[in-house]
């Protein structure tokens, strides 16, 4: 099944430093392993929010605005797209990833394989 | 110390979380004598989003006859199946509420109607529930298998915290036909009795097996004519069932011989220490502080840490009690039992004055009527 893992963190959270600049090393080792695991088809770490636009159409007007589509205190800040056996698996590798351990990785399913 | 809150070995761990949760926000039990079941009852209520009126209605309700669905039943015979959907069922990506009726539609072979009337929600919203839920577990792609090795242990203890809710939702409440109310309790002990076939190397099933049996030995006794419920220091000990302390005790042996003592084998050790007492005089309080001195060490739950207060001052004597008390004040100056703890210990001390500030310190946060004439009626014999 594909699953979409999408991590989310608060980006004005302060991590101790030390903490912090672990995190690439630890996020490019989690997707070696499960590239090796062939459960990752691929995946990125997305620009901060302050870097987003949203497009809205109504009415026929195409309305762009500066900013993430909601104003909430976490958001997306990257994805994978997994090809797991079933949840359990996808729940075990999202539990893995770095960035669970200060901020949250949804798991979703898709609409269909 | 009165028989009024020596009832803890009732409570199920999520009952004492809930309980946490509640008087953080300033809530308290309703009933005098009951509070750890009533914990277990609250914590239902929150759950399943219905008033405590709507909780008398249920035992009526329940009483009705239901039409079986026979088309929908999915029980299945062969065991390593129905351990299958057992796990399915309180996978822990459901949300609890669906993990509940699903267990009882699939595993127990309640109806939805049936199951819709035990938790007050129409028949259509408890169809949509268990719908959902369903299309969850096709959709996300969760697993119809026993765990492997890793997450067994885990997922076991989610399991077992429906059956245990489902026992006391049975066994806690208090009006209605008594057939009726058991009800749930009995499908309860049934599926636990299963889990704990089915999954024998792990003790804690049989250990709360065990606690279920303990706790439902005493099903005749807890409740008076009146329907008020009745202490464990005043219940009439002749009424508990011995076959059920008996199953209990092989059961709660077996199990701690394994050497993996869990929660639920330390609750039931507690509870025997209680069926064991012939007269509440009798009750092993040293025993029953070591057992929450160590299930304190398994759960982290300051309503445990005031329980073993309470054991301590039974077992060596209001002042030792008292120490205890003092080295949790800070999780628990919210919570009224915490506060008619301390005035009891201080009322048996001796100490009148600083007993009256305790009790009207519980006074001020108590929620319901019948404690607050319990506390009040306290206070006046300390206050000239």
């Amino acid at each position: 099944m594909k699953y979409m893992l999408l991590t989310c963190t608060d980006e004005n959270l302060e991590l101790d430093p030390a903490e912090k600049a672990r995190i690439p090393a630890a996020a490019e080792a989690w997707a070696k392993e499960m590239d090796g695991r062939g459960v990752r088809l691929q995946g990125n770490t997305l620009a901060a929010i302050s870097e987003a636009t949203t497009v809205r159409v109504r009415e026929d007007e195409v309305l762009i605005a500066d900013g993430p589509f909601a104003e909430t205190k976490e958001q997306i800040a990257g994805f994978d797209i997994l090809e797991c056996r079933d949840l359990d698996e996808a729940l075990e590798v999202a539990a893995k990833h770095p960035v669970a351990r200060f901020g949250a990785v949804e798991v979703r399913p898709f609409w269909e394989d | 110390m009165t028989g009024d809150w020596d009832v803890a070995e009732e409570c199920t761990q999520e009952a004492f979380e809930q309980a946490l949760r509640s008087w953080a926000r300033g809530g308290a039990p309703e009933r005098p004598g009951a509070w750890l079941t009533t914990v277990a009852r609250n914590r239902a209520l929150d759950r399943m989003r219905r008033s405590a009126v709507e909780l008398a209605k249920l035992q009526i309700l329940r009483a009705e006859p239901v039409v079986e669905e026979v088309e929908e039943t999915e029980v299945d015979e062969i065991p390593d199946d129905r351990l299958r959907l057992i796990f399915t069922c309180c996978h822990p990506a459901l949300p609890f509420e669906a993990r509940v009726a699903l267990t009882l539609r699939s595993l127990a072979g309640l109806t939805t109607p049936e199951i819709a009337r035990a938790f007050l929600v129409s028949e259509q919203t408890m169809a949509k529930r268990l719908v959902r839920a369903k299309q969850k577990i096709r959709k996300a792609g969760i697993p119809s298998r026993v765990p492997p090795a890793d997450l067994l242990p885990r997922r076991t203890t989610g399991v077992l915290a429906v059956l245990y809710l489902l026992f006391n939702e049975g066994y806690s409440a208090s009006a209605g036909d008594e057939l009726v109310r058991l009800n749930l309790s009995d499908d309860a002990i049934r599926l636990t009795r299963s889990l704990a076939e089915l999954l024998p190397d792990d003790p804690e099933p049989a250990g709360l097996l065990a606690l279920m049996l303990f706790q439902s030995s005493r099903r005749m006794s807890r409740v008076d004519v009146d329907g008020e419920l009745v202490t464990l220091a005043d219940q009439d000990r002749s009424l508990w069932d011995q076959a059920s302390i008996g199953e209990a005790q092989v059961l709660l042996d077996a199990a701690l011989g394994r050497g993996q003592v869990g929660p639920y084998q330390l609750q039931a050790a507690i509870a025997r220490c209680h069926a064991e007492a012939h007269e509440a005089a009798a009750t092993d309080w040293p025993t029953i502080a070591r057992l929450y001195e160590q299930l304190a060490k398994a759960m982290r739950s300051p309503v445990v840490d005031l329980n073993l207060a309470v054991a301590v001052a039974m077992a060596d004597g209001a002042s030792a009690g008292l120490a205890r008390l003092e080295a949790i004040e800070r999780q628990l100056e919210r919570y009224y039992l915490f506060h008619a703890t301390r005035a009891d210990l201080l009322r048996r001390l001796g100490r009148g004055a600083a007993a009256v500030d305790s009790y009207h310190a519980a006074l001020e946060l108590v929620g319901s009527e019948a404690e607050r004439r319990f506390l009040t009626r306290r206070l006046a014999e300390l206050e000239p």
